[in-house]
């Protein structure tokens, strides 16, 4: 117990508990100070817990705690462990650093909503449920957390219940993840049957003298676990919930769908690297998954009105780009992306918040325009996020996404198929987000009148936090500045105990520094990705505010594509057509026939039956105290004459 | 010789005192002819040599248990109601029959156990101090400490009990009170 | 020497009189008395058993079995004053409730 880890946990737990148990007895001071200052803690102990853990040997970074054991069980032992290393260190600083910057903004942007105790109380649960995904040392701890932040996912997207799409789209939420949970619960039962334990330390150790290199069973399991991944990050086939879920708060937008929790599947895999890199088959699948995903959602993007989903699928691309980082086994990548996109997709978040809410509650970009001088400091902040994910040197994203698309193109298991998809995905972020841009901010204000009047920059319990992320979105990305721009790549370096050597380039002989053409191809790569990008920004500022008329013509020539862009692919239709409508289908005949007619029919038909043959026997039963002991004094008598007499 | 007078007179007394008090309509009196029994089964406890447990009998059965019967009939004054015997389903000669058969299959457990084991056959010596307090008291805080103190606990689950069901609820005594 | 069998021949008619009280009788507290005849002839038996084994431990089970009779005869006149506040009866067969 030397490191306390558990305090990490208790912390957002305690705020939890304190806030749910007394709902609606605490003014909201208090219940802001609780929620707020319970993360606050948290953090301080995860950076304290840090510093601890950058002051050990290389070697040693790892800090384990089991609490208790969970489930004793002949062999099947689990404890309640926690488990701090490089890794566990990164993920817990971003879920509780961001967590707290949001659950302040919170405080401003939920200031007026009547469950605003009940807010918090799910804010903590889900800070809590996160942080046990990200601390936990064995595989199922790690999945209560994973089912924990699906829970809150649930519940604050649902938070408005009265809303009936807000329900509906908690449900397609939940619903999805179940999906993907069955796939990981399947997947750690075949670890489970090989290795016989679900300690990650155990089976990272067994798993090579367990499993045959690229052999069906560690396929399969990677490949189940890949599926929660996919479930949970949102990637294709299952992304389909990350878009409604934007009917929650946009605090929990930018908290749970955009920053942490659906980066949980990335963190899982980046966990499981041991076992990925026995199954050369499923990391192709995870790269060409993610990249399909970041290609589609960025394409539809382009073409949507509504801020916060722009900005959710620009989230669903994004996480496609880390599963690409996973996928060509450059998990350090994909954590380092991992990291900036959370700061700058949170701010994003944020700011469209603080648009919508100076707009009372307008979400569609047509009636917006003209936001830059009424709201500098929201603006200056949201700009540089878009700088950010656009990827411009400098600022945090380019680091992370170079990163990305060198990877993809160098190591062992890219192909310039990938680069070229990922580095056109790169282009189109670029463009949509400037689209974004150039809609919300520049131009004439399009909103009526009165909404025109009542503009305002949001409190400084919002903006404080938009400034944090906004700083953080700038130097974030300063820790993993690669060899090539002569930085140390110290993000890589600290997360090596936890990756492996693999990761700086796939095979040894790789090392970028040392082969002179590496650094001068990856050069030329990182100038002319830049170069694209801000062809990308020109082409946006070119359609969307110097002249607009073209975007009508080029909408007209291109209806079709626009269409199917616009509606999302048909996607939501087509599950709709081929999964949901024959469910229900199959379900109502379950139901009318099978269940009605078949089985309530035999049941109530024994019953019926019985209670006509004991209709005449009921006569028996006179209800009188004395006769039913004389007939037990009887059969007594018998019994007793049968054993004299026997 | 008187050994066995006292026998016969006390176990008639003991019989005829049973079958009395089911035999009276009145409460008081089956509850008096009750205590008689079990003066007359005192007796034979004597005869047995069990002298402490004999006296137990006497002060506790008929001395307490059966003054508690006693004074429940007198509270709940029972003058009124009329029983009479059975008019239940198995009529009361069916109902004689049975216990007539009960004692003779019991007649014959006995005799077939006196028959078959040495366990009825009287032992002539008797160990000084058969049946005086000190040995029963030494059983009790010895052997049987756990029993006897389970003994404690239920009695007082039994009081609990019996004043919880006893106590008149309070909407009873705002209802007696209108 | 009066031989043990005869004090248990005498305990099993105590035994048989307690039933028949209790299956022929209608009042409950002569049931319930019956009851205790019921207890007295085992424990007489017990008495004759201990007196012929030449064993005390006899004696201790009819002082417990003393004790439970006067628990359950409290527990028992709670119970039947209660009825009686109830139905403004004691006799057996008003209580049928069991039926339903």
């Amino acid at each position: 117990m030397e490191h306390s880890l558990y305090l990490i946990l208790l912390f957002p737990l305690a705020g939890f508990l304190i806030n749910g148990l007394l709902l609606g007895r605490l003014n909201k001071k208090l219940i802001s100070l609780i929620g707020c200052g319970s993360v606050g803690l948290a953090f301080l102990w995860g950076l304290k817990t840090f510093f601890n853990l950058l002051a050990v040997p290389e070697t040693e970074r790892i800090f384990n705690e089991v609490l208790f054991t969970w489930i004793p069980s002949g062999i099947f032992k689990v404890d309640f462990g926690l488990m701090f290393d490089p890794l566990s260190a990164v993920m817990v600083l971003v879920v509780s650093g961001v967590g707290f910057l949001i659950h302040v903004y919170s405080v401003g942007y939920m200031h007026d909503d009547p469950g605003y105790g009940r807010y918090f109380t799910y804010l903590n649960l889900f800070v809590f449920s996160m942080l046990t995904l990200v601390l936990a040392d064995n595989y199922l701890l790690m999945f209560v957390g994973w089912e924990g932040v699906g829970l809150c996912s649930y519940l604050l997207i649902g938070f408005w219940f009265e809303k009936q799409s807000a329900s509906d789209a908690g449900k397609k939420a939940f619903i999805v993840n179940r999906i993907g949970d069955f796939g990981f619960l399947l997947g750690l039962f075949i670890i489970f049957w090989q290795v016989g334990s679900l300690d990650f330390a155990v089976v990272f150790k067994q798993a090579p003298l367990v499993f045959a290199a690229g052999g069906t069973l560690i396929t399969a399991a990677t490949l189940l676990l890949f599926v929660g991944a996919t479930g949970k990050s949102a990637q294709i086939p299952l992304y389909v919930w990350l878009p409604d879920a934007m009917e929650g708060p946009t605090p929990v937008s930018a908290l749970i769908h955009a920053a942490t929790m659906v980066t949980a599947g990335v963190y899982m895999i980046a966990r499981s690297n041991v076992l990925y890199m026995m199954a050369p088959t499923t990391l192709a699948v995870v790269a060409i998954v993610g990249c399909a995903t970041a290609l589609m959602a960025a394409t539809i993007a382009l073409t949507q009105n509504d801020i916060k989903r722009v900005l959710a699928y620009s989230t669903v691309s994004q996480l496609g780009y880390m599963f690409v980082a996973c996928g060509v086994a450059a998990f350090a990548a994909g954590i380092f992306h991992l990291m900036t996109h959370a700061f700058f997709k949170a701010l994003l978040f944020l700011g469209a918040g603080s648009v919508i809410h100076a707009l009372a509650g307008q979400q569609d970009m047509r009636f917006m325009g003209g936001l830059k001088r009424p709201m500098k400091t929201t603006f200056i902040t949201f700009l540089f996020a878009t700088l950010a994910i656009a990827g411009i040197p400098g600022l945090s994203g380019f680091f992370s996404k170079d990163e990305i698309l060198w990877k993809s193109f160098s190591s062992d298991y890219g192909s310039p198929v990938i680069w070229a998809i990922a580095l056109f995905t790169a282009l189109l972020t670029a463009f949509y987000m400037f689209r974004l841009i150039f809609l919300t901010f520049y131009g004439e204000p399009r909103m009526d009148e009165h909404a025109k009047h009542h503009l305002h920059e949001s409190p400084k319990m919002m903006t404080v936090p938009l400034v944090i992320l906004a700083v953080l979105s700038i130097v974030g990305g300063w820790v993993g500045i690669p060899h090539v721009l002569g930085g140390g790549n110290h993000f890589e370096k600290f997360l090596e105990p936890v990756m492996g050597k693999m990761t700086t380039g796939a095979t040894g002989g790789h090392a970028l520094t040392s082969a002179g053409h590496d650094t001068a191809t990856e050069l030329v790569f990182m100038i002319g990705s830049v170069l694209l990008i801000l062809a990308a920004i020109y082409a946006a500022y070119y359609l969307y505010l110097k002249n607009i008329t073209v975007v009508g013509r080029i909408r007209q020539r291109l209806s079709g594509l626009y269409k199917v862009l616009y509606n999302k692919y048909y996607i939501d239709e087509i599950y709709g057509a081929i999964i949901v409508r024959p469910l229900i289908n199959g379900s109502l005949f379950l139901w009318k026939i099978i269940d009605v007619m078949l089985i309530d029919g035999i049941a109530n038909g024994v019953a019926a039956l019985i209670g006509y043959i004991s209709s005449d026997v009921r006569g028996m039963q006179t209800g009188n105290m004395r006769t039913y002991v004389t007939v037990f004094l009887g059969g007594a008598i018998i019994l007793m004459g049968y054993f004299i007499l026997r | 010789m008187l050994e066995v007078i006292i026998f016969y007179i006390s176990a008639l007394i003991a019989i005829g005192g049973a079958v009395m008090m089911i035999a009276q309509r009145n409460p008081v009196a089956s509850v008096l002819y009750l205590i008689l029994s079990l003066v007359a089964q005192a007796v034979l406890y004597i005869q047995l040599e069990a002298l402490f447990v004999g006296a137990l009998l006497i002060i506790v059965y008929a001395g307490a248990i059966l003054v508690l019967f006693l004074f429940v009939i007198m509270l709940l004054n029972l003058r009124g109601e009329k029983f009479g015997y059975d008019q239940g389903k198995v009529g009361v000669a069916t109902k004689l029959i049975f216990s007539l058969v009960l004692i003779f299959e019991l007649a014959a457990v006995v005799h077939t156990v006196s028959r078959s084991t040495n366990l009825a056959r009287t032992s002539e010596h008797l160990n000084p101090g058969f049946g005086s307090v000190p040995p029963v008291a030494e059983l009790l805080y010895t052997k049987y400490l756990l029993p006897f103190e389970l003994t404690s606990i239920l009695l007082l689950v039994a009081i609990i009990g019996a004043v919880l069901m006893a106590r008149r609820d309070r909407a009873d005594k705002e209802k007696e009170m209108t | 020497m009066i031989p043990i069998t005869h004090y248990l021949i005498l305990s099993a008619m105590l035994f048989a009189i307690g039933v028949t009280g209790v299956i022929i009788s209608r009042n409950l507290i002569i049931m319930f008395m019956s009851i205790e005849v019921m207890l007295n002839a085992a424990n007489l038996a017990i008495i004759a058993f201990s007196r012929s084994l030449n064993l005390m431990d006899g004696h201790v089970f009819v002082f417990l079995v003393m004790a439970v009779a006067a628990a359950e005869a409290a527990v028992g006149l709670a119970i039947i004053i209660n009825l009686f506040r109830n139905r403004e009866s004691i006799n057996a067969d008003t209580f049928s409730l069991m039926k339903r």
